[in-house]
């Protein structure tokens, strides 16, 4: 019995779809708020099994059956480091968490004073040490194909173009990136995120595993005859006579425990997404207990497969074709989803931690220094940063694609992957020196860095594309010009050494030998010295603020960029607390130096330290003097730093509270003149219309002289004067019950598009106002009084229709329903209301401007902040949208 | 000739009221509604009386009384303050700024007549 190829491509498809489902399913999830346990700790060790990519799913059988128990390295090394050097990840997600780290490109960058110079090497390192990986996950997936489609007779001989290797690689290499494309740049998430992505990947984990499992368990009892015969089988098999180096072995244990840190996809998992300290802890006993299972039955299948198949059957499809020949097609067709399951998991997050990488240090970088004056400005940086992911995520699969078009297939897989090992490795000197040594320089890092992956270049990843590739055979065995000690694959003679080791230890050895004597030799700059204490020390303090300490920055600026960066709900959000932690109302936060610290980190949660920081600088006119200043005058040792830094934080805080008195002594004055006009005012609005009644009703009266017209026009007015003075009654009436407290609401679950129905339905058109009403979460139901929310509604659209002095007065309504509160924002493109008043909009009586143009008493503003506290939510002015602003925020459920 | 009043106010019904009670008993009245511009205005046209209202867009009350008690050859000319801010602080600014006669809104039409009587000499 044999398998079509096309049910094959069919169960694929439909799988693809189920992870398609399932990625959006936990999306959606996310968005509403519902995390449950898409947080817990089992899906957090699970998204870690990214580890075992197609190379461990198929090509640990291969290699064991080339090399005996040497692929137990590619376990040990993750294993020490989960067991062993729990610690070490502790630290990295700690300091991941503060330092709002977005990649290991950006730990670097950041490390080492947000040098984006930095940032760009290690970027473009990654690039080249995952193209390979990325070609060799496309290279499994289109052997395996391959195996099918030979199996199958059918399409195979009779349609070249179905089996054709290149061809399954596009269009495998397409749907990773439109699903990544989709999953992973769905929005600029402060914490990089991607809950969709974890979760698909996490189902993922737990195919490949059970397939791996299935097959093991059907070699042991189903083939071989019970565990005794296969122990026997293996005893007598030539896998047990091999002879490992003891030099190999450590070596590779080191490259692969090097490896799962450095990684840009591991360190995606590990650092980026992981949501809570805690779940390290389960995943450090959890996750080896995975790569166990993985490694279990991996011996078995090689020993068995190279007892069944033909003599040169390829063993790195042991896995696919021994299920085949023993006629087990579902057991196949499993195994293999098992393998594309690890072949794609592993490239989707590799597209994303990469494509962060490229988009924050090379593309954003760029952008801000083409488009001058920067993001306050022009442009959008939200829609550059997406767009430059999608395009590198599609850019990244491409290069993996004409990787594996170049390398022609035929390299093994595991050689493949170890080659990208050590490419990675490079990385680690870098980073543990910046984690734990204080001393580590950014030239340091840079050095060390660029030689090693030079001898990288030379030495494994060149002759690795094969002889006349890169290298002629001449240069391979000669040297370049004869020069006998730079033969790539024998620096400085050493010729006895495996390729792969040899690189490893002249990789490892120049570039930490050149990491520390540069850092030795070199002085850190002072951001850098800021960066190095807080990373070394992330657990002793959590760090000051110290960055943008001497600088006042426009708050209505900075949120004017921040809404550009993360989109204007995320930002307005982030302010409006700031402000609350303030204990100041609306949006604008002072510019405090623990503001713009956070700030700073939360934008570099979505654009990387070393572009935030420049951001932050074009505003606030840049720290990297005051830092530079403090460091001069203080003495070089971290307590006076401390200490310096501390003393001028308490002045500022000093500056700061003088501030405060000053404007809250300033507001009891103006309210108080305010309680003045009041008296004032409210005289003249009640003794206005009574002045019309009492001047026509004594005409009416006295009778002589008036025809009947007039009768009919003056006691018209008297009427109309009568209404306004009851509307006059009425609002301050309501103020004083809502004032009181004892309303009563009468609450019940509408849409909030027909409350908005309700509100313009009253309202008479004037002023020439158009009203747009842009839609959004519209029908979003709530609990609320909808006659109460209509009245503030109207109100709103009534000052527009009043105050908005654009030509053609526009008034936008837009709703936007979030997890727990939904927002409506009424937007004019008139002036808006000037900084120094809107403080002061929603007090009774505080009409701004000029007061008896506007005809009403100035009550609607109060009724209206009154109304919204009654009904569980806030009324504000929105600074910073070019026109008069008013979000009203409302809880989705009833307090 | 001779009995032409100046009303400044800025409700439109106010002024049909007292337009009416005073063209009944045979008076002129010109009524504009902006403070600002009233000096010139009264310069030009060199009414008996002015009436007055206290809050007025651009220019108060206060401030336009002032102008015309700067005003050499306007300082005898009858001004009657009409106000509904009937304070007696309010009061007293208009009298120490030089006003002929000052009524809070409400007011009765008669007294008001009669006031305009005495000041313009009718």
């Amino acid at each position: 019995m044999t398998l079509g190829f096309n049910l094959l491509v069919a169960v694929c498809l439909s799988y693809v779809a189920m992870l398609f489902a399932v990625a959006f399913w936990a999306e959606q999830r996310a968005l509403r708020g519902r995390l449950g346990w898409l947080r817990s700790p089992w899906i957090y060790t699970l998204s870690l099994s990214i580890y075992c990519t197609a190379w461990t799913f198929y090509g640990a059988v291969g290699y064991a059956a080339r090399s005996g128990l040497e692929y137990v390295t590619i376990y040990l090394g993750p294993t020490l480091v989960m067991i062993g050097w729990w610690g070490l990840l502790r630290k990295l997600v700690a300091i991941g968490r503060s330092q709002r780290i977005t990649s290991v490109a950006d730990l670097l960058s950041s490390r080492y004073g947000k040098s984006n110079a930095l940032g760009v090497i290690v970027t473009l390192f990654a690039v080249v040490g995952t193209t390979p990986y990325i070609a060799l996950q496309l290279q499994s997936v289109t052997l395996s194909f391959a195996v099918f489609a030979a199996q199958g007779g059918g399409p195979g001989a009779t349609d070249p173009g179905l089996a054709d290797p290149e061809g399954t690689a596009l269009w495998v290499a397409a749907g990773l990136a439109l699903f990544t494309v989709i999953f992973g740049t769905r929005n600029l998430d402060v914490n990089e995120r991607h809950h969709g992505v974890v979760t698909a990947i996490a189902l993922e984990a737990v195919v490949k595993l059970l397939a791996l499992l299935f097959v093991g368990v059907f070699v042991v009892w189903g083939l071989a005859g019970g565990p005794a015969e296969m122990f026997r089988a293996i005893e007598a098999s030539p896998l047990a006579t091999w002879q490992i180096p003891g030099a190999r072995w450590a070596g590779l244990s080191f490259l692969s425990a090097a490896a799962f840190i450095c990684l840009p996809r591991m360190f995606h998992v590990l650092v980026v997404e992981n949501a809570d300290e805690r779940h390290l802890a389960t995943a450090a006993w959890a996750f080896p207990a995975y790569l166990c299972l993985m490694s279990l039955f991996v011996v078995p299948i090689a020993v068995v497969g190279l007892a069944m198949m033909p003599e040169g059957a390829n063993p790195d499809l042991f896995v696919l074709t021994v299920p085949l020949a023993a006629e087990r097609p579902g057991l196949a067709m499993f195994a293999f989803l098992g393998g594309f399951s690890s072949a794609t998991s592993m490239v989707i997050v590799a597209a994303i931690a990469l494509s962060t990488m490229v988009s924050n240090h090379v593309v954003v970088p760029i952008w801000l220094s083409v488009v001058r004056g920067g993001a306050q400005v022009s442009g959008d940086v939200r829609k550059v940063v997406l767009r430059a992911r999608r395009i590198s995520i599609a850019g990244l699969l491409f290069l993996g694609y004409v990787y594996f078009r170049l390398s022609g297939g035929g390299t093994a897989l595991a050689t493949i992957g170890l080659i990208s090992f050590v490419g990675v490795a490079q990385v680690l000197p870098a980073l543990l020196g910046g984690v734990f040594w204080r001393g580590a320089t950014r030239a340091g890092a840079i050095c060390g860095l660029c030689a090693g992956f030079a001898i990288w270049l030379y030495a494994l990843l060149l002759p690795s594309l094969g002889t006349g590739a890169a290298f002629s055979a001449g240069m391979l065995a000669q040297g370049p010009g004869g020069v006998g000690w730079l033969r790539p694959q024998a620096l400085f003679g050493i010729a006895t050494m495996d390729p792969v080791i040899h690189a490893l230890f002249w990789s490892m050895l120049v570039n930490t030998a050149i990491f520390l004597a540069v850092s030795l030799a070199t002085f850190p700059g002072p951001v850098e010295r800021l960066q190095g204490a807080d990373f070394v020390n992330v657990f002793r303090y959590s760090s000051g603020a110290r960055g943008w300490s001497r600088h006042m920055a426009e708050p209505e600026d900075l949120l004017i960029m921040t809404q550009r960066i993360l989109g204007p709900g995320e930002a307005q959000a982030l302010f409006q607390s700031a402000a609350a932690a303030q204990g100041k109302q609306g949006y604008l936060p002072d510019a405090t130096p623990e503001f713009l610290e956070s700030l700073e980190r939360v934008l570099a949660g979505s654009v990387g330290a070393a572009t935030a920081h420049a951001m932050m600088g074009q505003i606030t006119g840049g720290s990297a003097i005051s830092v530079e200043d403090l460091m001069r005058v203080a003495d070089e040792t971290a307590q006076i730093m401390e200490y310096s830094s501390r003393l001028e934080e308490k002045s500022a805080e000093l500056g700061r509270t003088a501030r405060a008195l000053r404007e809250a002594n300033d507001k009891l004055t103006r309210l108080s003149v305010q309680k003045d006009a009041f008296l004032g005012q409210i005289s003249h609005e009640l003794r206005t219309p009574m002045t019309s009644i009492r001047a026509f009703s004594e005409i009416l009266r006295d009778g002589d002289g008036i025809g009947a017209p007039e009768r009919t026009r003056y006691s018209g007015i008297i009427h109309d004067e009568t209404l306004r003075l009851t509307r006059l009654l009425d609002d301050l009436l309501d103020l004083s019950v809502l004032e009181n407290g004892q309303v009563t609401l009468h609450r019940e679950r509408v849409a909030l598009g027909e409350v908005i129905d309700r509100a313009l339905a009253a309202w008479q058109p004037a002023g020439g106002l158009r009203i747009e009403r842009l839609g959004g979460d519209e029908k979003v139901r709530i609990d609320t009084d909808p006659d109460r929310l209509a009245q503030v509604f109207l109100n709103l659209v009534a000052n527009a229709a009043k105050y908005c002095d654009a030509p053609d007065p526009v008034l936008r309504i837009a709703v936007l329903a979030g997890p727990e509160a939904v927002t409506v924002d009424f937007i004019d493109n008139g002036r808006g209301i000037p900084r120094e008043d809107q403080g002061v909009i929603f007090e009774k009586f505080s009409r701004v401007g000029d007061t008896s143009a506007a005809g009403g008493a100035g009550l609607g503003l109060a009724i209206c902040r009154e109304v919204m506290a009654r009904l569980g939510g806030t009324i504000a002015y929105l600074p910073g949208q070019g026109g008069g602003a008013f979000r009203v925020t409302l809880p989705r459920k009833a307090g | 000739m001779g009995r032409r009043v100046l009303l400044v106010e800025d409700e439109p019904n106010i002024i049909e009221a007292i337009r009416f009670i005073l063209s009944r008993d045979g008076w002129t009245v010109e009524a504009r509604s902006d403070g600002q511009g009233t000096l010139d205005a009264v310069r030009r046209r060199r009414p008996d009386l002015v009436i007055l209202d206290v809050m007025l867009p651009n220019r108060s009350g206060y401030d336009v009384l002032r102008d015309l008690r700067d005003d050499p050859q306007l300082s005898g000319l009858p001004v009657l303050m009409l106000t509904a801010r009937g304070q007696k602080k309010d009061r007293d600014l208009a009298m120490r700024l030089g006003v002929s006669r000052f009524m809070t809104k409400p007011f009765a039409n008669a007294e008001m007549l009669t006031a305009v009587r005495d000041l313009a000499g009718g």
